[in-house]
């Protein structure tokens, strides 16, 4: 084991765990205040259960030995402590991909805001990462199939946009829209906390990215410094876009195009050139944003576009893997501008196969849920807010009008609360 | 003329807003404010401390009208304010001395009554 390696890959897990956080914040910033806590909780709660998911099952799921899936031999991480792994200890490279299962689930949350049951809304992500997650994972990077065809995906472009990607549009299909959407405009609330988690997700992308080499090495180099350039590209060309269009340059729009940028160079990230880096974060600028044109005159109320981000832009990024990527660069394969038509045609396949086998997995998983218990809150419920209605707490309150309950004590209702003038004071006990 | 005040639940101003322009109601003034109507209080948990919200966050619409318009705006704004869930809030008819409007001096129903062009004349100030 290489103690350097290990010191890079420990940051790099924490520098993906804080991603999660982070994506809580550009998410809830997009929303109304009166959903802004449900909103940053469905990121939040991602650690918990889809962490406890991983350790329980899912890491065997995807990194245990088997054709379609890992198999159990990891249940409980049994076989996982301090023995190497590559070139570091294997409880650490299984820490570090359950950062990425983590994120994973938590980016789905992005198109069903302000409207699901946050019971169901756990239960479905832990599932999720079960049944869906944990066999992509599998196929592309624990030795399974798309892995061994050649697919190439880096840090995740694969297993983790596009299938986050799919799974939001299913998600929203089967919620379907928010009771409002589409009938009045429901608009940020708080824009500046959605810059400030875009600003976090990069940070937290230099080790989702540096640390997919899995080691402190040139290729971790290679990886960091794309991941710093191909986002400042697609902000250029967003940027550009909007002044073209509108003639207005946006705070939104740049905190979006910092996402697309990271999503579209994670695959390529540790297999391009830096100037080709460049080039996949400009061009993905441009079908991400006309994704979000698009899709805001549907009726898919895929809330705060997880499609166009990482749907239309991890596919962007997959597809330009097979194009750009160079062996001279560290790939094991050149791409089709490098002599390689073949590798397209593989990237092709794994986008669309992932596509495929989510779009059902998601399906089922959220339609066999109804058949348990309800997923969207109830209308009323959303009308008051998700703050309130299922968490009984809310993000900015002004405390007026708030009754202490002590424990033990009969609490008095508003009405007796309100009208104190009206009784005798000191009379009765 | 009366004033018309509405105490509306928040999440229901957009369509209020709609149906009074579709009534041609112009003229309206908001506010944000909270308030107790009978509702059940919600309960929020913070750590060890529970409480019971005994305010609401409601919307205060307040509306100038001359007499024809009176029933026109109470309709708009009973049907569309309407969720049949106590906690609906109330509307409010009252009286009014005097109007004036202020950029032209007018007063009473013709402070209240909507302009057509924008650019007509101020008339000379006779308060």
């Amino acid at each position: 084991m290489v103690g350097s390696d290990i010191a890079w890959m420990l940051v790099s897990t924490a520098l993906v765990l804080l991603m999660t956080p982070a994506l809580g914040f550009f998410y809830t910033g997009l929303v109304r205040s009166k959903n802004s806590l449900n909103t940053l909780m469905m990121s939040v709660a991602s650690v918990g259960v889809v962490g406890l998911a991983w350790a329980f099952l899912g890491y065997s799921l995807a990194f245990g030995t088997g054709q379609t899936t890992g198999g159990f031999e990891h249940a409980l991480l049994r076989g996982v402590g301090l023995e190497a792994k590559g070139t570091i200890p294997h409880l650490l490279f299984m820490a570090f991909q359950g950062t990425f299962a983590i994120i994973t689930a938590a980016l789905i949350s992005g198109a069903i805001v302000e409207r699901m049951r946050f019971g169901a809304y756990l239960g479905f992500i832990t599932a999720w990462t079960l049944l869906v997650y944990a066999p992509v994972a599998h196929w592309v990077w624990g030795g399974g199939w798309l892995g061994a065809l050649g697919a190439l995906d880096f840090a995740g472009g694969t297993v983790v946009h596009i299938t986050a990607g799919t799974a939001a549009c299913v998600a929203a299909i089967v919620l379907g829209p928010r009771k409002d959407y589409a009938r009045q405009a429901l608009l940020p609330h708080s824009v500046p906390l959605t810059v400030l988690g875009a600003g976090l997700l990069w940070f937290g992308w230099f080790g989702f990215n540096g640390g997919s080499a899995l080691a402190a090495n040139e290729q971790a180099v290679l990886a960091f410094v794309n991941t710093m350039f191909a986002p400042a590209a697609t902000l250029t060309v967003w940027t550009a876009i909007d002044l073209a269009r509108t003639g207005k340059a946006t705070a939104v729009g740049i905190a979006t195009a910092i996402v697309v940028g990271l999503v579209a160079i994670t695959p390529a990230a540790g297999y391009v050139s830096p100037i080709s880096a460049l080039v996949i974060g400009a061009i993905a600028a441009v079908p991400s944003y006309l994704g979000v044109l698009w899709r805001a005159r549907t009726r898919l109320d895929d809330s705060l576009d997880v499609v166009a981000a990482h749907g239309v832009g991890g596919m962007v990024g997959a597809l330009l893997t097979g194009v750009l990527a160079q062996q001279s660069w560290g790939s094991p394969a050149d791409g089709l501008l490098f002599g390689n038509p073949a590798q397209f045609a593989i990237q092709a396949l794994a986008v669309a196969v992932t596509i495929a086998f989510t779009a059902v997995g998601t399906a089922g998983i959220l339609l066999a849920a109804r058949l348990v218990a309800p997923i969207r809150a109830a209308a009323l419920d959303e009308g008051v807010g998700l703050d309130v209605s299922q968490h009984g707490e809310e993000a900015y309150g002004r405390g007026e009008g708030a009754v202490l309950v002590l424990p033990g004590r009969r609490t008095p209702s508003a009405a007796a609360v309100f009208t104190p003038a009206l009784e005798p004071q000191g009379e009765q006990s | 003329m009366k004033m018309v005040v509405a105490v509306v639940r928040a999440e229901r101003l957009t369509a209020v807003l709609e149906a009074l322009f579709q009534s041609a109601v112009r003229g309206l003034t908001i506010s944000h404010v909270q308030g107790h109507g009978g509702e059940t209080e919600h309960v929020e948990t913070y750590r060890g401390t529970t409480v019971k919200m005994g305010l609401s966050d409601k919307v205060r619409l307040e509306i100038g009208v001359s007499d024809p318009f009176v029933e026109p705006t109470v309709a708009a704004i009973l049907s569309s304010a309407r969720t049949g869930a106590v906690g609906d809030g109330k509307v409010f008819v009252m009286p009014v001395e005097r109007v004036y409007r202020i950029r032209t001096g007018e007063r009473d129903e013709a402070a209240v009554t909507p302009v057509r062009e924008l650019d007509e004349r101020p008339e000379p100030l006779t308060v």
